[in-house]
């Protein structure tokens, strides 16, 4: 998590938008609010399993992103993640890399 | 008794290349009375603040940015004028004006100011990003966007671009110059500075049904397979699809590719058909900055398909549709 975004509240991000007239969001109520961090979860572990990398919600009020070796950083939201995940894996992670795409491909079947 | 301040007070970027027009286009939306309770904010470039002679009606309310570019060197100095405007306006020191107009220099990135409207903690519980409307001279706008990356931005964020100085340029060179704009922002209406009676309230209005402009790729002349090529690889990627979308999957692919991407990716405008909602969604990124996303009231027309349009630099549209649909698990066969 970005320290000072920690400090003083980071800005909302869009995937957490809060509800409000015209605004969409799935984080309605609290129930609907858990099923969605739990879609997200498995939504980005399906991406981060690639890399061997796991995200786990923690307590509902942030993520906790591991490697396979044990590395771990809290992160507050989906702008936070790849940040996250870039620096404890020390390379990229493209959604454009071809090697990526066809991984994901070949999981669609 | 005058209506209260909104919630919210719109601010409304004006940028455009040096010499493009933007203090004369600013100074006759001045003199519309629709725009009589509006705040301006103007840059000064240089030691010579010629635009703040230019302009003539800016009251007690214009603050003077003195230190230069307003993208790379006081951005903290556009916040603290922006505060300094709404705390003057709360106190009652100034007229509860309820739209606030940004001039930028001709030589800004205009990502960091939105960014410092949307970013800035106290800014964002009392402004929001209204229209960014971008001036292209008729005479040079061609060469500006062949030799300065920052102009072809400019054009790519905009919502409304108004074409200056048509009067001095032939109609060929306008009607490719035009033609290379919408390449670039397929969405924005064009306004013709030099001919038309500028609405200026239709011009700074919120755009709250712009999405309808952004939908099929056939309408703005794309190549039918969705993608258009750009002498200055500004690419157009147009995806239409029927399935409905998984939002969460789509939230996790576009925040990755905004990560690795969004100085790349100039525009992302779309409505989407997400799964278990009744109305469409749309959607609104410029490079790293995505607008929380909103509810429509009901689909623009009878066409139900997701539509998504990419506006990119120096990327492949085919691998992003790849990506995208590997992503989201939309199938290749509901495109178009």
């Amino acid at each position: 998590m970005c320290a000072l975004c920690g400090v003083l509240g980071g800005p909302e991000h869009w995937t957490d938008a809060v509800a409000r007239p015209g605004v969409f969001t799935l984080n309605t109520d609290a129930a609907a609010r858990r099923r969605e961090r739990m879609n997200r979860v498995a939504a980005a572990n399906r991406v981060l399993s690639h890399y061997r990398m796991n995200l786990a919600d923690w307590q509902g009020s942030a993520f906790v992103l591991s490697t396979a070796t044990g590395k771990t950083e809290i992160v507050d939201n989906l702008a936070h993640l790849w940040m996250a995940a870039e620096r404890l894996l020390g390379r990229s992670c493209d959604p454009l890399d071809e090697e990526l795409i066809a991984l994901m491909e070949r999981e669609l079947g | 008794m005058a209506d209260a301040p909104p919630d919210f007070t719109p601010v409304t970027l004006i940028t455009g290349f040096l010499g493009s027009g933007k203090t004369t286009l600013l100074q006759r939306l001045l003199l519309d009375p629709a725009l009589s309770d509006t705040a301006v904010l103007i840059n000064e470039f240089g030691e010579i603040g010629l635009d703040h002679h230019l302009l003539e009606r800016i009251d007690e309310a214009m603050v003077m940015l003195q230190s230069g570019c307003v993208c790379c060197t006081i951005r903290g100095e556009l916040s603290t004028a922006i505060k300094d405007l709404h705390s003057r306006r709360e106190r009652g020191l100034l007229p509860p004006f309820r739209r606030l107009v940004v001039e930028s220099t001709g030589l800004a990135d205009p990502f960091p100011i939105l960014s410092t409207v949307r970013s800035d903690p106290v800014l964002r519980h009392h402004f929001c990003l209204g229209n960014v409307i971008t001036t292209v001279d008729a005479v040079n706008g061609a060469r500006q966007l062949d030799a300065q990356p920052e102009s072809i931005k400019q054009v790519a964020v905009a919502d409304r671009l108004v074409l200056t100085k048509t009067d001095l340029a032939t109609p060929e060179a306008t009607d490719r110059l035009t033609q290379r704009l919408r390449h670039i922002n397929p969405g924005a209406p064009l306004w013709c500075g030099a001919e038309d009676d500028l609405d200026a309230a239709a011009l700074l209005s919120a755009d709250d049904d712009g999405v309808e402009r952004w939908q099929p790729a056939d309408r703005h002349g794309h190549t039918p397979d969705g993608h258009h090529r750009h002498a200055d690889d500004i690419r157009t990627l147009a995806l239409n699809f029927d399935e409905p979308i998984d939002w969460t999957r789509f939230g996790i692919w576009l925040t990755m590719l905004l990560h690795r991407h969004g100085d790349a990716l100039l525009r992302v405008k779309g409505i989407l058909n997400v799964a278990d909602t009744a109305t469409p969604v749309a959607v609104h990124g410029v490079q790293h900055l995505v607008h929380p996303p909103r509810h429509l009231g009901a689909w623009p027309d009878g066409d139900r398909r997701s539509r998504l349009v990419f506006v990119a630099r120096g990327l492949d549209p085919a691998m992003i549709e790849r990506s995208f649909r590997a992503f989201s698990g939309v199938p290749h066969t509901s495109s178009k």
